[in-house]
Order: structure tokens, then sequence, then C-alpha cells
């Protein structure tokens, strides 16, 4: 490796970090300025590369060599690996689960292989807090092209005919959302970029934001050139500290090279954003209630019927609001035309989805799939399968909105509808495997303990509702469950579909409705026998 | 001194309704929480009723009326960790430090509290003290994380 030119990859995600990966960076560059190797050596800090799992993670470029679980030991052998007759460091090699086979290059790990990294091109793979690195792979292109190549009409047909649908949870078409937004009259209008990603189980905005903060900012700044917008939002939550600072370099570089402010690249456009933190508040995904939160408000949805957000939103002005895997999607839709974005996915559910794989399977991370692969292929062939042995027993996708889909369904193409018809939903892309070892009905009191503590409060059905089922799943979990409380448990749940003032409220039963449609034999045993199959509820074993 | 260090949190701001929720997460930061007399000067900065201030204040979970600790723990309750063994480390963490969620120690050395979801999920399960996040967590981890003989008593 010694005469060539490489750049080595350190992951500063959140994840990495908490594995040590700043001081690993500080301590390679530091290595390597020792023995004189800046020349050749280029070290550069990069967002969440995804398998962070097995981070700290370090490439190195051009060849991408793949250091998985690096520690501040490694780096001296990993600095003399550049020296003539440096020798990579095997160590640090992936191994392959089963057959423990040293995996050297980053294309080849199994977890990488079957993904289509397209919205998460950049991520690990610039400086997200370099503008330079950015511009160096074709960002802001898009912005120039829309910007003196297309009107704001032809900007919002693009995406309109490429089928982008919002990937912030409810699938509604990226591109008619626009058009409203546009045809809506108004002297001033929003572009607003939901962050909010409250979700317990989800990290794919947060690692968005952190490894490619200028994609986001480019689809935003497209997006009010396509409406007719000048000032921009993007919604953080306040739990997310290092993508709020990554976020706030991006903006000010981003200003400094002409992209943002006043009459930007000199196509007499302006546009400007702002950077929002969210205060914590599961129930401000929701638009009216995101929208009330920036004016400095209490965070309630406004009840049915109203006018839509993209009418009379942030300070009943028109608001585009989309989420910020749905604007880091935008620059590719441009650049490279609907045409290639609808060729990807299945029929109603075009390009890629990102999923935060969680749980227990082998490998965790960030992954972006085509829409339509299986549960099948990302659990097992990217995941790796359930650790220990164990055998698989649900996946739960779309958090506390969605539901638990049980081995019946691992051949299932996954999209937004083939999710809802089962019973689940896409949300915001977390996918949580559980094993034989996960308590069903565990998880449903989980999951009714979060909606009811995250309830808004100002309608019954939920604030009241969530409390019951919530008290009489734990009352099964203590063995103190009734006969009749499955019945119960049904019928509470239609009624908070049914009354409920707010997306939150309608889907809170999800989790429990599914569990019970797929696992009802656990609930049985824990209200008939007083046992927990899975021995979990430690009343009952 | 106080409230000089007030007066210069506000000047930063217009007083506008927008600027509610920033202006007390600017407040929290620099006070540690949201003192009661403070959020009676932000009332009247922005000129709404007081019981707005306290009603936004309350409705989020960012904000706080009591003190941290110097070492502020966030255990995460994400799905991803509560399925890989979150409420027994939350569990640990309370013996260990002798406060349960919610509350200060006496000394003022940890608060405890639980979050939604940190967003480390790949490393469940996971816990943030200040800014740092520790993941993958046993509780022979909390034990080193959390040494027991600096056992404290709640407030």
């Amino acid at each position: 490796m010694s005469d060539r030119r490489c750049t080595v990859l350190i992951c500063q995600g959140t994840g990495c970090i908490s594995g040590g990966a700043e001081q690993i960076f500080s301590s390679l560059e530091k290595e390597v300025t020792r023995l004189n190797l800046e020349e050749s050596v280029q070290i550069k800090r990069t967002g969440c590369h995804g398998f962070c799992q097995r981070g700290p993670l370090v490439v190195i470029e051009p060849e991408s060599i793949f250091y998985s679980k690096v520690k501040l030991d490694d780096v001296p052998d990993i600095v003399q690996s550049f020296l003539p007759g440096g020798k990579l460091v095997e160590r640090l090699f992936y191994r392959d689960p089963v057959t423990s086979k040293p995996i050297p290059y980053y294309r080849d790990v199994p977890f990488y292989s079957k993904q289509e990294r397209t919205v998460l091109r950049n991520c690990g793979h610039i400086d997200p807090e370099n503008i330079g690195d950015f511009l160096a792979v074709g960002g802001y292109e898009a912005l120039r092209k829309a910007l003196f190549d297309m009107t704001p009409e032809q900007v919002v047909e693009e995406v309109k005919r490429s089928g982008l649908r919002g990937l912030g949870g409810a699938g509604f078409p990226t591109g008619q959302k626009w058009k409203a937004c546009r045809r809506a009259t108004g002297d001033e209008k929003y572009v607003v970029c939901n962050g909010d990603e409250g979700d317990p189980g989800a990290f794919q905005d947060r690692s968005v934001i952190e490894g490619d903060p200028h994609s986001v900012l480019e689809g935003m700044i497209i997006a009010g050139y396509a409406i007719g917008a000048k000032k921009g939002f993007v919604y953080v939550r306040a739990e997310y500290p290092l993508a709020v600072d990554r976020l706030k370099i991006a903006i000010t570089q981003a200003r400094e090279e002409g992209f943002l402010g006043k009459d930007i690249l000199g196509g007499g456009f302006d546009f400007d954003i702002k950077i929002f933190q969210g205060a914590g508040a599961f129930v401000c995904g929701e638009s009216t209630a995101l929208v009330l939160s920036i004016q400095g408000k209490r965070g309630m949805p406004k009840p049915l019927p109203r006018p839509r957000t993209a009418e009379r939103g942030l300070w009943d002005k028109p608001t585009l609001l989309n989420n910020v895997k749905t604007f880091a999607n935008i620059p590719l839709i441009i650049n490279r035309g609907w045409k290639w974005f609808a060729s990807r996915g299945t029929e109603k559910s075009k390009g890629t989805a990102i999923f935060s794989l969680t749980g227990k399977v082998a490998n965790c991370g960030l992954i972006e799939v085509p829409m339509g692969i299986t549960l099948r292929e990302i659990i097992h062939d990217i995941g790796g399968g359930i650790p220990g042995g164990k055998a698989f027993k649900a996946v739960q996708t779309g958090g506390p909105s969605g539901g638990c889909l049980p081995a019946s369904f691992w051949d299932m193409p996954v999209d937004f509808d083939s999710l809802i018809t089962a019973g689940s939903m896409m949300g915001s892309g977390g996918m949580v495997v559980m094993d034989e070892d996960t308590c069903m009905v565990d998880v449903a009191r989980y999951f009714l303990d979060f909606t009811r503590r995250e309830s808004c409060g100002q309608c019954i059905p939920c604030r009241l509702g969530t409390e019951q089922m919530f008290e009489i799943l734990n009352d099964i979990t203590k063995g103190q469950g009734r006969p009749e409380d499955i019945d119960l448990l049904l019928e509470l749940s239609e009624a908070i579909i049914h009354g409920s003032l707010c997306a939150l409220g309608k889907t809170a039963p999800n989790p429990v409705l599914t569990t019970i449609r797929y696992f009802r034999d656990e609930y049985e045993a824990h209200i008939d026998e007083k046992r927990c199959p899975a021995g979990v509820c430690s009343e009952l074993t | 001194m106080k409230e000089e260090l007030l007066r210069r949190v506000l000047s930063s701001y217009k007083g506008r309704r927008g600027d509610l929720i920033p202006i007390l997460q600017a407040v929290q930061a620099n006070f540690g929480r949201l003192p009661e007399e403070a959020m009676l000067k932000i009332a009247r900065f922005i000129g709404i009723p007081e019981s707005e201030v306290y009603a936004v204040a309350t409705f989020y979970t960012q904000f706080r009326l009591t003190p941290l600790g110097r070492k502020h723990v966030t255990a995460c309750r994400g799905t991803a960790c509560h399925i890989r063994g979150a409420p027994q480390i939350l569990q640990e963490i309370e013996k260990a430090v002798g406060i349960k969620e919610g509350e200060v120690t006496s000394d003022l050395e940890y608060s405890l509290e639980t979050v939604a979801c940190i967003g480390c999920c790949a490393l469940a399960p996971c816990i943030r003290i200040n800014r740092d996040v520790h993941g993958e967590l046993t509780p022979e981890r909390v034990e080193e994380l959390f040494p027991t003989s600096k056992q404290c008593h709640p407030e």
C-alpha cells in the first residue's frame, strides 16, 4: 500500500463515537503526522456507515478496506500498514459469522452487499462538516439544474412522476403535496423538514442528518424554489445534539458558498433555513402539532376537519412538510430523472426504504433497500439472522403505530401497502427483530406504556383509552388477566381507532391488535395458565 | 448575577411568540432548569400569560423545573433497548446511584431520567451520561460506570 495515496475514513456517527471513534480519529492523525505520512495519507471523519454494531468503523480508500470494532490500541498497526512493506491489519477484518472467513473489503461484507445505498450514498464516505467533500461528489448540482434548467412547475412534475412517497410514515405521494403547496395562494410559504424522529427504535433521520446534511438542505432549497417559499425550518429533536451541530455547520457553509440566502447562485431566488429544536414530544411528528410547536405552543394536533398543512400551516401560511429522507431523495430525482427513480421498487412504492434494523438480529444498523425486498432478505441476508441459535418470533415495524409480524410474513415483499395490509406500517422505518425470548404481551404492554405517556391528552379516547389498555396489559403480564380481557382489548381498540383525533391515537392499538391476531396463544397462556412462554414476565416465571 | 444572565439570554431574542421554545431551551441550558422567576420574566418578555409559559414548559419532556445532577443520566427505553434488557439496566442504575427515575441525588451528583429513544438502537441497551452515549450495557458495565461506593440518597 506504500506508494499510493489513500484516504482513511473514520466513522463519527453517534454509535461509533460512543465506542471511542473521536479518540481514534485524533490518534490516527497524530500517528500519521509523526511518521510524516501526511502527503500520502489523508485522515477524514465521516457520518454514519450504518453498521453501528461493528463500530467503531474505519474504511481505507481507494481499496475500500473495511476495519470493524477498531480500538485505540489498533491505531499504530493501522498506520504501519501505510509504510513500505506494511501489512493490512487482518484481525480487524469483518468475519463471516458462519464460516469465520475474514472479509477484507467493504463491498463483500454481506451487510452491505445486498443493500442499495442511494439516499445513503454519501453517508460514511464524505466529511459531513466539509462542504467541499459534498461538492466533490456532485453536491448542489441538482439545485443548479433546478434553478437554471427547470421551471418550478417542471420540478413539481418531476417529483410527481417519480412516484416518491413521503418517508416519514404515512407514505403520502410527495408530488401531490408539492403541487397542492405550489397552487396554494399566499404571500408567504414555508418549507419544513420533519426530523422529529420520536419513534423508539428508529435512528435513520439522525443518521442522514449526521452523515449527509447538505443533501437534506439541497432537497429543501429545491422544494422552496418549486413551491415558491423563501423560508425553511428543519425540525430536529434536541435529543440529537450531534445532528444539530452538523446541521448548523452545514447551513453556515451553504450560506458562505451562496447556496442559501439572497439570490442563490445568482439565479434571483432567495431562500434561507433555520433550525428548530424539538423539545421532546412524540406527537409533534404529526403535522399540525409540529407546526404549533414551531409557533411556540403546546403540540396538540388540530381536530378534523381542518385545512391541510399544505394550504394553512405555519402561521396559517401554506407549508410544505416532508421528512428528512424524503428531502434527501430530491437531489437524486432531479439529477437522475424521474424515470430512473420510478424504475426501482414496486408498482406503488418507488425507490428505496431506509430501515433501522435492530433488536435480536446479528447485524444491527442502518440499511437502505429497494422497496419490495422480502423480510427474509432483510433479516436473514443483511441482518445475518438471529444470534445465539435462537428462533425468530416476530418483526416489529412502524414503531408504536405499527405492529408485530410473525414468521409467516417472511417472504412478503416489504412496501408501504403490504405492511398496512398485514396490520403494521412502514412508519418512519424502525425494524425491531424479536426472537423466542421476547414476550409479545410484554411488547404490547411496552408500546401502550409509550403511547399513554405520549398522548397529548386533549381527546378522551386516546388519553383514557391507552391508559386503560395499558392497565389491562399490565395485569395480564402480572398474572392477573381475566378470560374476557382479550375481547375487552379488542373493543377498546376499536373505540380508540374511531374516536381519536389524530394518528397517534388512531394507530396506538396496532401493536395490541397484531399481537392478538398473530400471537393469541401467548395472551391465553398468560391469562389461562398464568405462564409466560418466553420467560420475560417476572411474576409468572 | 442570575438576573444579569437571564437578561443576556433574552437579549438575543425579539420576544416573538415563536421564540418561546428556543428561549426556554436557552434558559435551561444556562440555568440547568427553568426557575419559576425566569418563567415569569419570559412571560412578560413575550407578552403572554404566565400560565401559557408554564403550559408549554410542562408539555415537552425536555424541560425541567427541578435542577439536574452534575452527571445527568438518560436511560433509553426504546424498543430495541427494551427487548435487549433495558428494564434490568435501569434497575441496576437505580440501585447503583440510589435514586429512581425522575429524581436527583441530594449532593446533586446524579440525576436520572428515561427517554423514549436515544437513537443508538444498534448498540442497545444504551444510556447517555451528559453528552456521552454508552452502548451494549450489561449489569457489569453499569457497575463500572457507577461505582457504588458513592451511594447517595434522594433529595
